[in-house]
């Protein structure tokens, strides 16, 4: 049992996380990540010497229809690796300000190694496969985040 | 044939475009002929760095085919989570 959720709206973290193991006496493992906004982030595009510009906000654009079946498919794989009971993945878009919440995945199993493993194979090829674009809003201008060769060696281990 | 293409992220805002319908020319059929042929009009898709392509909503290789109807995207590698 899964679901995968794109929306504007936060999530209520404790909630997700009693729904995973609700009513599931053979769950016997919850494992859960939440992404946040990060204040001092800087993108890897560098601004100029000395320049030290806070992101003010960030906006999440996607792909109606692609993503939700990108997610899909990434949670399949998860259940085909690993022994799950209950996969939650929502990821939020529009405009974000620094420490609100981003992205929730939630994994619920037997025992608590597929929890973590699917858990952190989930966010890795969320990052490399799930159509979502950033754009920072910063002092000296918007700029699209670039993607991290650290995001591609992180899904790559998966293989 | 026609197919509808769409522009996501750094790509639309520098072509200018969310999307368009186009008419392929005969010769155009696979994803990284037509990537070619709008490139003419659209320098960004021959310039962006790692650009990547979906057809009907699967991400797919430059040598994938293109149906009648078909979905295209083009968009910069992905930043969420």
């Amino acid at each position: 049992m899964h679901a995968v959720s794109v929306q504007e709206a936060d999530f209520d973290v404790g909630a997700e996380i009693a729904a995973l193991c609700a009513a599931d006496v053979e769950a016997g493992a919850v494992a859960s990540f939440v992404g946040l906004v990060r204040a001092d982030k800087l993108s890897e595009q560098k601004l100029g010497a000395g320049d030290a510009a806070a992101v003010l906000s960030m906006t999440l654009e996607y792909y109606p229809g692609m993503t939700e079946s990108a997610l899909n498919d990434i949670v399949a794989q998860a259940q085909s690796r690993w022994r799950l009971r209950r996969v939650r993945v929502i990821h939020r878009v529009g405009r974000l300000l620094p420490g609100e919440r981003i992205v929730f995945v939630g994994v619920s199993s037997a025992h608590r190694h597929d929890a973590f493993a699917a858990c952190e194979f989930i966010m890795d090829y969320l990052k490399t496969r799930a159509p979502f674009w950033k754009k920072e809003e910063t002092p000296h201008g918007s700029r699209w985040v670039e993607a991290r060769d650290t995001d591609d060696v992180a899904a790559a281990r998966w293989d | 044939m026609s197919i509808r293409v769409l522009y996501f992220a750094s790509v639309s805002e520098a072509i200018g475009l969310t999307a368009e319908t186009i008419d392929l020319p005969a010769h155009v059929t696979t994803l990284g002929a037509l990537r070619q042929h709008l490139g003419a009009r659209h320098p960004a898709l021959l310039t962006t760095k790692n650009l990547r392509a979906a057809v009907n909503r699967h991400m797919c290789d430059w040598d994938a085919t293109l149906d009648d109807g078909a979905e295209v995207a083009f968009f910069p590698p992905v930043t969420g989570g």
